[in-house]
């Protein structure tokens, strides 16, 4: 499973990386969290809030920091 | 004694559908008890600086550290309210939607909603570059977008919440008013001067396609976690911002002679207006930090004209974002920006010098 964080690097982007590898490591789970920083490769996958969170190529979230509930469900799959 | 330990249950019945009229209640209680520690504050703040410090009344130290400790609770209390409030609304409007709304609208109108939808969007600064290439790749007009990116930022609940219950009313309605004006008439004018080339290339080239996500189905329940976590959001972030203003304040307030405010930022003066514009652009606060500074500087005789230039420049162009902005603008189409943005605000500044 490959996670993409896209963020520029504000309070919101660091929040969420910091939880979903709060609940990669609770999880135990092989997912790769990969971090997003610039604005053309965050333009590039069509989303237009940050933080944005993308698992396999899909928009899990956009605009806002996932709740932990939520990072558990997208793992899980 | 035996110690009993709390029960857990009540928020969990909470969640579960608490029953309506216990959380009107509730509600009802909690802005009751808000209401009268706010009418408490003067009380509470001469108190604990004359009684509680061993300071003298009347004097210079006096006058500040009452100014800070009065202001600091109200402001907070405030922001609480206002943050919480507007963050229910907020839970209903999402980017997304703004952007959907927006497309195709022609251009005035399309100006007039975007600088109101500028207010209730969910926005924060950081994502303006991701959110610029979204609304004019959807086919939002340059313009339109442009008033967007203008009421955001300026025209806030932080901004109305603080002037309301710093300068009362009518300074909040007239602050919002021109505000709006503002990101209309810059949006507009940036519109009609045609400047969509000046967008750098690989924004007008991206063919990425706008994913969609779902949308989440949100109760009432969220809409109230939504709030609160605008509040511990927004609060969590500007809170020392409003101490430091507060800070600066309360010294201006104390130690700043009356009248002197008068003739550096007073009416007479010609050049206050474009002078605080000037020294406004390059500085960098939210409106949490600076309002508590124009409120001691119109306590001391500044001109609210002035004023609400200084503060409009220092909110609504700064630095860091032009430089943000720098990856999607053409140098012409910032500079377009600057000055259509400055000219507003300089003549908004004229307009309430003259008129109070």
């Amino acid at each position: 499973m490959e996670i993409k964080i896209l963020g520029p690097g504000c309070a919101k982007c660091n929040k969420t990386e910091k939880l979903i590898r709060e609940v990669i490591k609770e999880t135990g789970s092989s997912a790769t969290v990969e971090k997003i920083t610039d604005m053309m490769e965050i333009a590039s996958f069509g989303v237009f809030g940050t933080p944005s969170v993308i698992i396999d190529k899909e928009v899990k979230c956009t605009g806002k920091v996932p709740k932990k509930n939520d990072i558990k469900t997208w793992l899980n799959h | 004694m035996k110690f009993k330990p709390a029960t857990n249950t009540m928020a969990g019945e909470n969640k579960a559908g608490f029953p309506v009229f216990f959380s009107i209640l509730m509600g009802v209680t909690a802005i009751y008890i808000w209401w009268v520690v706010y009418r408490f504050l003067p009380t509470l703040s001469s108190w604990v600086t004359y009684s509680l410090l061993p300071i003298e009344k009347e004097s210079h130290l006096g006058a500040s550290v009452e100014f800070f400790f009065y202001d600091t609770p109200k402001v907070m209390m405030l922001l609480f309210l206002v943050v919480f409030g507007v963050g229910i609304i907020r839970s209903f409007f999402t980017p997304e939607k703004t952007r959907a709304f927006l497309s195709g609208k022609s251009e005035f109108a399309g100006n007039v909603l975007a600088a109101l939808l500028g207010i209730i969007t969910p926005f924060c600064s950081c994502s303006a570059v991701p959110l610029f290439i979204g609304f004019v790749t959807a086919g939002v007009p340059l313009g339109v977008t442009f008033s967007f990116l203008i009421a955001a930022p300026m025209v806030n609940e932080i901004a109305l919440g603080l002037l309301y219950g710093l300068l009362g009313w009518e300074v909040a309605a007239i602050y919002m008013g021109t505000g709006l004006f503002i990101a209309i008439f810059a949006g507009w004018i940036i519109g009609r001067l045609k400047l969509e080339n000046h967008i750098e290339d690989w924004v007008t080239n991206s063919t990425a396609a706008t994913m969609s996500v779902e949308e989440e189905k949100l109760t009432w329940n969220d809409r109230i976690v939504y709030g609160w976590g605008a509040v511990k959001e927004i609060i969590g972030r500007v809170w020392i911002y409003v101490i430091l203003g507060i800070a600066a304040g309360a010294g201006i307030h104390g130690f700043v002679p009356e009248g002197v405010m008068a003739s550096i930022m007073g009416k007479e003066s010609w050049w206050s207006v474009p002078l605080s514009v000037v020294i406004g652009v390059p500085m960098y606060s939210n409106a949490a930090g600076i309002i508590p500074v124009v409120e001691a500087l119109l306590g001391k005789g500044a001109a609210l004209g002035t004023v609400l230039a200084f503060m409009m420049s220092v909110i609504a162009l700064s630095l860091p974002e032009m430089v943000i902005l720098r990856k999607v603008l053409k140098p012409k189409l910032i500079g377009a920006f600057i000055g259509v943005v400055a000219s507003g605000i300089l003549f908004v500044g004229y307009l309430f010098n003259m008129i109070i």
